[in-house]
């Protein structure tokens, strides 16, 4: 089992939803995060005085799969949120040791799928 | 002796009072600003400006939330600039006496626009009342139109756009409804705050703009939704409080025709609101929040032109029939015609102007007021023929007008913003801030 955790631009969210939705994925956590990379944030002003911003709006995608789903997954990301420019973001896949569904006490693949 | 001193006194005393009497005959016949009208005239023109902050909020609730600050901004600066516009020229070639299609230049600068009462023009308040009274509708109409190509305007030309469009399409159409001379009014056309001059003509503006301008990037992809609802409903909510001004304003006095017309604006209000509410309820399943307030904000547009010649049945009917063609407007014209009519700002302003002038022409009576004219349900056919004339001149005055000065904008400056600055969004490409922050 592994979580695949991605970090990907807010408004390619609905795309990354469409594209893992094909790919049958159906179960992700979505959260809002703020966080900084190569592109180095922006400039914003406040009555005239410069402010700068690094830490910009991402969105982390959480979602724990089977390892057959894993290639699938990472390619539905990949296919939603790449636009070619820096930002896009980035996928972290972990080892999953376990996984347990609260309502049933299921455990390992069977709770994930 | 002193005895008829007296009497010589007393005589001259009752003497002079007929002769003051004379006096105070005569100064009234040099028209004279009433207190009470000129009170009401100002606290309107005070409602109607209130009205501005309350469209953006309206319409800020209804965009995503990286273009909040700019549709706020683009309402806010349509104060500033078309406030100072409107003092400088647009006055003068909306109301100064002129041809039937356009005032003079004659008012520049509101020369010779006195504190004294112009007949024509409201003759119980100062003409400067009056003026700065307009000045309100002036700001708000080019602000309605930001509606239609909200999320996706650059501000540059958004400014030159609405300084064009207040000169040569706002103010012309002004003098033809309301000013000395106007060739509609001189037709003896019914619109009592705003119907053909602001309801339709904003309308069609958005039609046009909203059309020439494109739809939204993702439009096609997925639904767009509103970002934060409640600052609509406090923005719908600031409008119906501003309309009253609006329109019992209107009546440029504080007499009976400006209570008729609360009255009315508040009973069509109303029942606009109930109705997209039950529609909702009916067709979806729920009554919803932004369904109530584009109904009452619909039925409030749709009594605008009717609201000093109607009673309450009529403004009931006018009200109710409101929110069911925008409701038809909205939900299915928009979506077969595939236009990103962004904020509807055709569908809700667009249509209930048609509609209320059109309204105005078959409700009216004379009995409501005599200075009016009666309409077709009063046996006056010809004043619903004078409303369908004004409603066509409106319609292709604004969509040609509009076309091609929105052409000329986008052809010297470019209408849309990038690509990219549109997937960022507007507050942060066009005015480097953000409304909300995630951390402090």
């Amino acid at each position: 089992m592994k979580l695949i955790i991605a970090y990907i631009q807010p408004h390619k969210l609905k795309d990354v939803k469409l594209s893992l939705y094909k790919a049958e994925v159906f179960k992700v956590s979505v959260t809002n995060s703020l966080g900084c990379g190569q592109q180095k944030g922006y400039h914003e002003s406040y009555r005239g005085v410069p402010i700068e911003v690094n830490l910009l709006k991402k969105v982390r995608l959480e979602i724990a799969v089977n390892e057959g789903f894993v290639e699938k997954t990472i390619n539905a990301i990949i296919e939603g949120a790449r636009t070619g420019q820096i930002g896009d973001g980035k996928i972290f896949v972990v080892d999953l040791p376990e996984c347990i569904r609260i309502r049933t006490g299921e455990r390992g693949g069977e709770a994930i799928g | 002796m002193k005895v008829s001193v007296r009497k010589l006194i007393c005589c001259a005393f009752f003497l002079t009072i007929p002769a003051c009497l004379c006096f105070a005959q005569d100064s009234a016949a040099v028209p004279k600003a009433d207190t009470g009208d000129t009170a009401w005239i100002l606290m309107s023109a005070a409602l109607v400006m209130l009205m501005t902050p309350g469209l953006a909020f309206f319409y800020g609730g209804l965009v995503r939330r990286k273009n909040y600050l700019s549709v706020l901004m683009q309402c806010f600066i349509a104060l500033a600039v078309l406030s100072i516009h409107w003092v400088i020229i647009g006055y003068s070639i909306s109301f100064a006496p002129g041809n039937g299609f356009i005032g003079g230049l004659q008012w520049f600068g509101l020369k010779g626009v006195s504190l004294e009462p112009y007949s024509d023009y409201g003759a119980t308040i100062p003409h400067q009342a009056f003026m700065i009274f307009q000045a309100m509708f002036a700001i708000i109409t080019p602000a309605l139109i930001i509606g239609a190509f909200a999320e996706r305007m650059k501000f540059s030309a958004y400014l030159v756009f609405i300084l064009l469009w207040a000169t040569f399409i706002y103010d012309p159409m002004a003098h033809w409804v309301w000013g000395t001379g106007g060739w509609l009014r001189n037709m003896g056309v019914l619109d009592f705050a705003g119907g053909t001059v602001v309801h339709i003509n904003a309308g069609i503006a958005a039609l046009v703009a909203a059309l020439v301008i494109g739809r939204r990037s993702c439009y096609d992809k997925y639904a767009i939704a509103p970002h934060n609802l409640p600052f609509s409903v406090l923005g719908a909510a600031l409008l119906w409080f501003g309309w009253f001004g609006f329109n019992a304003g209107s009546a440029l006095g504080a007499n009976g025709i400006a209570v008729n017309a609360f009255v009315v604006t508040n009973t069509a209000g109303a029942a606009a609101a109930l109705t997209w509410a039950v529609i909702d309820w009916k067709l979806n399943g729920n009554p919803t929040m932004l369904g109530t307030i584009s109904g009452a904000i619909a039925g409030l547009a749709a009594i605008t032109p009717a609201a000093g010649y109607v009673g309450i049945w009529s403004a009931l009917i006018i009200g109710i029939t409101a929110s069911i063609f925008c409701f038809i407007a909205v939900s299915y014209i928009k979506r077969a015609f595939n236009y990103d009519d962004s904020l509807d700002a055709f569908g809700v302003h667009g249509i209930s102007g048609f509609w209320g002038t059109i309204a105005a022409g078959l409700f009216a009576s004379k009995a409501i007021n005599p200075l009016g004219a009666d309409g077709l349900f009063a046996g006056n056919p010809k004043q619903l023929y004078i409303q369908l004339i004004a409603v066509a001149a409106t319609f292709g005055y604004a969509l040609i007008g509009t076309y091609i000065i929105f052409k000329i904008v986008d052809v010297f400056i470019g209408v849309r913003a990038t690509h990219e600055n549109e997937t960022i969004g507007l507050d942060l490409s066009e005015h480097n801030e953000r409304a909300y922050t995630m951390l402090e």
